[in-house]
Formats: structure tokens, sequence, C-alpha cells
């Protein structure tokens, strides 16, 4: 079987299993990493937004074989160490979730957490600040509808940030 | 009966045990005051509604709530329901902080097994919880306080009156003090005794009413609450199950079970009467097997059929609407309205973990309905029900969806089949198409008035069976729910119908009626049950009304109001609001009211229908008109924790929304065409409002009200509303956007799950 190597939340990891399997599967199944949550496995959801290099993706559409030993990994577990969080327990965006009591059920708040962070890196690179529009882009689905409270924690996690 | 007020005079004073034990447990009983009222005529629901029914229910075995004090000074309670991010558990803990007098903080709510002798008193639905359990868990933190200010007594050789509790520290009038810890085995008893209590005076509280966060919210933003699937049983390896390409259908024969068996990663596979089981290392692999499997499938029975056969087949069933006053100056208005199927699918699909041994199983799973899960669990296994442990966890979102427990049955049989522990996920096409969701149904008003007063209001609804073969709770009534030809069912559904629904006009002669037909679909409570369809029904023809006798919308419900909180709901939105704010034509207000689990709701929304809204293009969504402002005004009597309910009503001010534009599940063939979230489109960030206001009415009511789902039926018939005010017609159906050309394409039914794609790292962001 093959060998995969990755760097997840800092550190790497090797895991033996075929190229083709999702890397959700790999971090959930297989590595108990379960932040990112199931929704949907086709890439519509976004319930287990994380980021790659930095970046949002949707680890139910990458294949395992396709992540290289460099890439790197981050699921909500290991956004605290991103180095943005500044020491602190929680990143910016977290405190912003707890401050504005964002969730409900929270299955869907870690991929929206993700997604909130890499929107302010998004907007930051293009030298701007996050808009309505970019609030309304957002494709995360919460079916307890906290969107309220999500756009009001993101303008306080971008403050922060 | 125990745990009666102790005289008609001191209505805080109840009954409680210290039940034995090595730390301190104390007991409670629920207060054996059943609401004198019976129903009445010609509105039950507004002297007995569905929540006495539930809190009467659950009187008989309350006294087995209790909550332990722990040596680390901590205490901790096991909540006989359900949190499925309602917030239960914050304002539970809430709760008992405030009697115990211990900070939330150290306050630990969990969730109990599925616990038979508590008979209906584990059943999370009907917005109950708060309602039912309110004065026994505070009588039980009391009597925990008590035992903790008596061992502290001896201890300090003080007397107990002379002693304070407060944040878990008991102190004398000189200074000295003793910690809830270093009382807690102290002040436990060898035996169980009855102690008198008397409960805080509301005007004292210090937690409850005031805003807090949920106790699970840390747990939440890093991703370490743990939800069904996120559990680790050892040996429980990822399960699917592949489904019928017709609704219910059911499998003969999986033709290629030794090429699926050679797949990677594959352990097992099972025909159960749902559909071909298959086990595998992770769920990746299940769904690569389920795609490559080839089954021979019996017909569900609803082959063949599309949304206008059961239109065609609700219409046959609908019954003549009563004669009508026979004035002959007499002007009658009338609406008639289709809904259509929804789905209440929630983020966390239907899943569960079941380890089924020769005379045992163990079944975790999220279950608003635990005790009947448990005995159809036995009953499917061939077991005793003691013989089945059930383990409640937390669910991912419910809206009614776990009242019933579709996949903890499933899992059992699967792991029963296999020999093996299973941990059961459904794949979001199996949830979305299979799963249950709101059945079709046409609400039908007509109205008469006559000289500037309504003479008349009649509403028939007219539905496919809502399922509530869960009963309550517990599987006695689940059996009366489910004797043959549905006539328990029936009587079931015309009981909650009756408790829930109510006009609060003065409307002259008020008439409700249910009919239900057809019991095929895979159907149940959806968030707040029949009220959204009958409230938007009902509030389009007082909209109506109010045309047709020359007045504007807020005025005519203001006059017509017999009840004072719902006018001041009502007034709160419209002035919040402004309502009658001049608008741009295609963009109008609307407003609307709603009465039900004793409290009162109001909704003022502003919609834009103008083209540059129906006209916007979003990749694998809807637009649609856009319902730019929502203010909703909730009085639930008395508030247990205020951020809590705003955040309740801006779930449901979505769900709303949703109802009334964008979901919907077209039947077609036989099967539901939505697939995943590409296809149903409940409430996105492109369609939420940018400006929400949540207004929580200052109550002087000595009881609280229920709130997971009072946030809806207004919001539902306030966009209704609006939307037939900006576009001039009243709509015929709903959502509105059902008879579009559809805005996406048809995954196949064969095989029934969609492939992952593999293109993500192209699309990081």
């Amino acid at each position: 079987m093959p060998r995969q190597t990755f760097v997840l939340n800092g550190r790497s990891v090797t895991v033996d299993v075929h190229d083709d399997v999702r890397v959700l599967w790999v971090l959930r199944d297989l590595l108990g990493v379960t932040g990112p949550k199931y929704g949907c496995g086709i890439n519509v959801c976004k319930a287990c937004t994380s980021h790659l290099n930095g970046r949002a993706f949707n680890p139910c559409s990458v294949r395992v074989g396709d992540l290289r030993p460099h890439d790197r990994v981050t699921t909500i577990e290991g956004l605290a160490d991103t180095g943005e969080a500044a020491g602190a327990d929680l990143h910016p965006m977290q405190q912003a979730w707890l401050d504005r009591d964002v969730a409900q059920c929270g299955y869907c708040q870690p991929g929206q957490i993700m997604a909130a962070v890499a929107l302010v890196r998004k907007v930051r690179r293009e030298g701007r600040s996050v808009t309505d529009a970019d609030l309304d882009a957002i494709r995360n689905i919460c079916r307890c509808g906290t969107y309220t409270r999500i756009r009001e924690a993101i303008a306080q996690g971008e403050r922060r940030m | 009966m125990d745990a009666t007020p102790a005289s008609g005079i001191d209505r805080r004073s109840f009954l409680g045990f210290v039940v034995a034990g090595t730390t301190l447990v104390a007991a409670a009983d629920l207060l054996g005051s059943p609401a004198g009222a019976a129903p009445g005529v010609p509105q039950p629901a507004e002297l007995y509604d569905l929540n006495d029914f539930l809190t009467e229910a659950a009187t008989p075995t309350a006294n087995l709530i209790t909550v332990t004090v722990h040596d680390d000074g901590t205490a901790s309670f096991e909540l006989p329901r359900m949190e499925v991010g309602q917030g239960i558990t914050t304002s539970t803990a809430m709760l008992i902080a405030e009697e115990l007098e211990l900070p939330v903080e150290k306050v630990r709510v969990t969730l109990a097994d599925a616990r038979p002798e508590l008979l209906f008193n584990q059943l999370t639905g009907g917005s109950n919880t708060t309602i039912s359990t309110y004065t026994p868990i505070r009588v039980a933190a009391a009597v925990a306080k008590g035992a903790l200010l008596e061992a502290a007594a001896i201890q300090l050789g003080d007397t107990v009156e002379s002693l304070r509790a407060r944040a878990g520290v008991i102190q004398a009038p000189d200074g000295r003090s003793l910690t809830y810890a270093e009382l807690a085995r102290a002040a436990a008893s060898r035996t169980t005794r009855p102690v008198r209590v008397r409960l805080k005076d509301p005007a004292e509280f210090r937690v409850v009413g005031v805003g807090h966060g949920r106790i699970d919210a840390r747990d939440a933003v890093t991703g370490r609450k743990r939800f069904a699937t996120d559990l680790r049983v050892p040996g429980a390896l990822p399960t699917m199950v592949c489904r019928a390409p017709t609704l219910n259908g059911t499998p003969r024969r999986l033709r290629n079970k030794r090429t699926i068996l050679a797949m990677p990663g594959v352990r097992d596979v099972a025909l159960v009467d749902t559909g071909v089981a298959v086990r595998a290392e992770t769920f990746g692999q299940c769904i690569e097997a389920i795609r490559a499997m080839d089954v021979a499938w019996a017909d569900g029975p609803v082959a063949g059929l599309s949304d206008a056969d059961i239109v065609e087949e609700l219409r046959a069933a609908e019954l003549p609407l009563p004669a009508l006053p026979d004035t002959p100056l007499a002007q009658t208005v009338e609406v008639d309205v289709l809904f259509y199927f929804r789905s209440n699918s929630a983020m966390d699909t239907n899943a569960a973990i079941a380890d089924v041994r020769a005379d045992r199983a163990t079944v975790w799973a999220g279950l608003k309905s635990p005790i009947t899960a448990q005995a159809r669990i036995a009953e499917a296994l061939g077991l005793d029900q003691d013989a089945v442990t059930v383990h409640v966890v937390q669910g991912g979102g419910s809206f009614g969806r776990r009242l019933f427990f579709d996949g903890a049955l499933e899992a059992a049989k699967i792991s029963q089949a296999m020999g093996k522990p299973v941990k059961l996920m459904w794949h979001r096409a199996d949830d979305a198409r299979v799963g249950r969701g709101h059945p079709m149904a046409t609400s039908r008003v007509r109205a008469v008035h006559a000289g500037g007063q309504v003479l008349a209001f009649q509403q028939s609804h007219t539905s496919v069976e809502t399922d509530f073969r869960h009963g309550l709770g517990e599987i006695i009534t689940a059996r009366s729910a489910d004797l043959p030809t549905g006539l328990g069912n029936l009587g079931f559904a015309e009981t909650v119908f009756e408790l829930t629904q109510e006009v609060p006009y003065d409307f002259g002669a008020i008439t409700q009626t249910l009919t239900e037909t057809d019991d095929r679909f895979n159907t149940g409570s959806m968030r707040n049950i029949y009220s959204p369809d009958v409230r938007t029904a009902g509030e389009l023809a007082v909209d109506r009304l109010a045309e047709a006798m020359g007045q504007d919308p807020y005025e005519f419900r203001r006059a017509h109001l017999r009840n004072g909180r719902v006018r001041a709901v009502l007034d709160a939105v419209a002035e919040a609001g402004r309502w009658g704010r001049p608008m741009p034509t295609g963009t109008a207000q609307g407003i609307a009211i709603h009465k039900e689990y004793k409290g009162c709701s109001a909704c003022l929304v502003e919609i834009d229908c103008r083209p540059e809204q129906t006209g916007r293009d979003i990749r694998d969504g809807v637009g649609g008109p856009r319902v730019t402002k929502a203010v909703f005004a909730v009085d639930v009597g008395l508030v247990l924790n205020p951020r809590g309910l705003e955040a309740q009503m801006q779930g449901g001010i979505n769900d709303g929304i949703a109802l009334a534009l964008t979901s919907s599940m077209h039947l077609r063939d036989g099967h539901f065409l939505e697939a995943s979230w590409d296809n149903y489109f409940y409430t996105r960030q492109w369609n939420t409002p940018p400006e929400v206001e949540v207004i929580v009415m200052p109550s002087d009511s000595g009881q609280p009200g229920g709130a997971g789902e009072a946030g809806v039926a207004a919001t539902f018939a306030a966009v209704a509303c609006a939307y037939a005010r900006a576009t001039g017609e009243v709509p015929a159906y709903f959502p509105v956007n059902h008879r579009d050309p559809l805005a996406f394409r048809v995954k196949p039914f064969v095989p029934p799950v969609p492939q992952s794609p593999t293109n993500g790292r192209k699309l990081a962001w």
C-alpha cells in the first residue's frame, strides 16, 4: 500500500493508504482528526473547509496521493498554532466566534471559521477589507441559520487578525 | 404525590430528596399542579396547548431527575433531553448554577442514556424542554444547596440561617468558609430522605435572564465537539448503505458481491431491508463500493409518481369548507395555497454507531426519543429492551429529523447482519432524498366580512401524513400511533394540530381542521410542525381581508388581535422596522404574527423582488428575491438565556425565508430529485438578510415558554405577505420558485451516491 506523507498541523505525518482516498477520510477515519466535518462529499457544503499551504481547500475533493510531503494541511485543530494567534490559546477568529456566541449545533462551524480566516487573508493579499459582497459569497452552509452572527464575528476577527 | 407546592400560599416551596450516595446527590419531582383547564371551544390551543399535553405526560416520572455535587466542587446533571443546537444544555447549566449558587462553568450537563423508567419524560420536541424541566431542575439544585448548607453548619458550628452560599463557597458571619468541594462528601446521605426546599425568588435571579454564551462553544470552535461519527468505538469501521433508485425501494440481491469484497479497504457486505450495506476502512472506500454495486431492486411504494400526482391526491382528499354565515351583504375572501415537500436534513446526516452481540447491543446516536428507539431496536434484534444500551450523542442539528431513529435502527440491523461493530453514516444524497421531511400540504382559508367586521374565518389544512410514530418518546404511545390503517397516527396528528393551531384574532366563528392522507412518504415533525404552513396561509388571508376592507395590514391586525401580548410584539416590530415607510416599486414590507407554545412572535420583513436581485447568477445555488431586512419580536414569557433565544430566532428567520422562497423537494418518477446542498436550496449567505434585529420582549411571567421553533412561522408568513405585496400576486404555492426550471442538474439515482471530486487543489483560494 502506498505511503502518503504530508504536514498536518505543523507535524509531518505518514499514512498507508491508496492514492485515491480523499484527504477528508484520511484525516477523519485514519488519523482521528475530526474537526473537518463531512456534509456532502462533493465540495458544495464546505463543512470540511481546512487550509492547504494557508489557503482554504476542501479535503473531500483532494486525493491524498495528490498531496506532496511538504504540503501543509491545517485543520481547525491546528489553527491556533499558525502564528496569527500570537501565543493565545485561540486564533482571533475563534475568539470572535466565542464572543459572538455564533455556534448553535456547531457542526459546520470549524469549516466556517477556516473559511473566514482564508477570506481575511485573501482580501489582505488584494489590499482591501471584507465587503458585504464577500460575505454574500461565502459558500459554507449552516442549517441552523447562524449567518447573522457569522457576519458579525468575521468583522471582529478581521479587526484583530 | 411528593414535591407538590407546600401550600397554596408559598408557591416557591417544594419537596425534593437527598438520595443515598457517597457524594451529594439531590433529586426532584415535577410540581404536581396540572393545568386545570380542559380543552375548550372554539380554540383549544389558547387554553391548553401541546406543551401542557407534553408537560402533563412528563409529570409522573420526573422525580428521577438528579443533580450530583462532586468532591472537585463541580456539579453534574444528566439531562434526559437531546441537545441539537437549541441551547438546552446551556440553559440547564444556568438554572442549576442559579439555585445551587455555583458558577455556570462548574456545572457539567451531559445527555442521559435511554432510561425506559422515565416513560414520557425523555422526548425532546414541541419546544417543551424548558417548560417541563424548569421547576424540577431548580428543585434538585436547591435540595443540593440545602444539604451543603446543613453540612457546613455542622462543620462550622453555626446555624444554616446564618450561612451564605455564593459561587461555590459557603461563608459564616465570622469569615470562615468551606467550599462545595470540601463539603460534597460530608453532605452525602446514607439513606434517601425527603427535604423541603424553597426556590429562589425570580426577582433575585443573577444568572437566569442574563445572556450567556453556550457552554459547548469552545469545543465547537476548536473542533473538539464530538458528534456520532466523531466517536471512536473499537472495531466500528465506516459503514454506508447503497439505496434503491425509487423512494423506499428494497434490495433483492447484490449481483457482484465478490467484486465488491475485493475492492480496496472493503471488509464486509450485508443485505438489510433498506439496502446493501458496506463496511470499509474509510467512508471514501464505502462510497467507491456503493458506486460499483450491481443490485437488483424491488420498486418502492411511490414508484412512477411525481409532484402532480400527489397534488391531485391532496385535492381529492380536501373536505368541503363549512357553510358560511348567511348574511346578505357578506363578502368572501379566499386563499388557497399549496406547500411542496421540504427536507429537514441537518448538516450532521443520519448516523449511528452500533455494536450488536449475541445477547446484547450498544448504540450511540443523536436521538430525541431514545426510549422508543431502544424498544424498536431491541424488537428488531430479537433482544430484551434492557439488553440494549442506548447512548444519546449531541446532534449536528435536528429540525425534527432526530425525533426518529432511522440511522440507529439501521446501524443495529447492519451490525447484527455483519456480526461486527459499525459506524453508519448516511451519504448526503440519501439524507436529502430518502430522509424524512415536511409533507406536502394544502391550506385553504375562507373568511367572510360584512359591515366592517369579520364574521367567520375557516381554515382547512390537508396534508400528506405527518409521521408521529415516535409517540411521546416511549413504546406505548409509539404503538398507539402505529395502529393499522393509520388511525392511530391520525389521532396523534389531529391532537397535535388541535393543540398547536390557533387564530388569535376576533374573527367571529373560527374553525381550523386537519385532514391527512397517504402514509407512503418519509415524513416527520419538521421544525414547528404544521404552524409555518398554517400560519402563512392564515396571514395571507388576513392581508387579503385588510385589503378588502380598505385597511392597512398592520392597523388591521392591531385592531383585531384579542391578545395583548401578541399586540405588543406586533407593535414592537412595526416601530423598530418603521412599518409603512415608503418603498420603491418591486420591494415591499410584510408583517405577520404567530402565537403558540405559550409564546407570541411577530416579524416584519422587507423584500426586494426587482430584477437586480431575482436575476442574480449564483453558481450551484439560487438567488431570487432577497429579504433585505428582518425585524423579529418574541415574547416567550420568562427568558432563561436571552442570548440563546436571540440565536434561535435568527435561525428561525432563515428557515422561514427558505420555506417561502427557495427550498423544496421535487418528486419525479418515484424519487426526490434533490441530492445535496447544490440542489436543495436552504438559505445561504447570499439569501440571508444583511439586516436582522431580534427584540426579546420583557415579561413579568414566572413561567418560561418554548423557543426552539418560535422563529419560523411568523417569518415565513411575513415573507409570504411581503412577496405578495411586492409582486401584486398572492402566491398559489410555496416556495415561490418551485415551478421554475430546475436550477441544477439532477444527480443519478444509479449509483445512488455521487463521486467525490478530485480537483480540490485547483480550487484552493
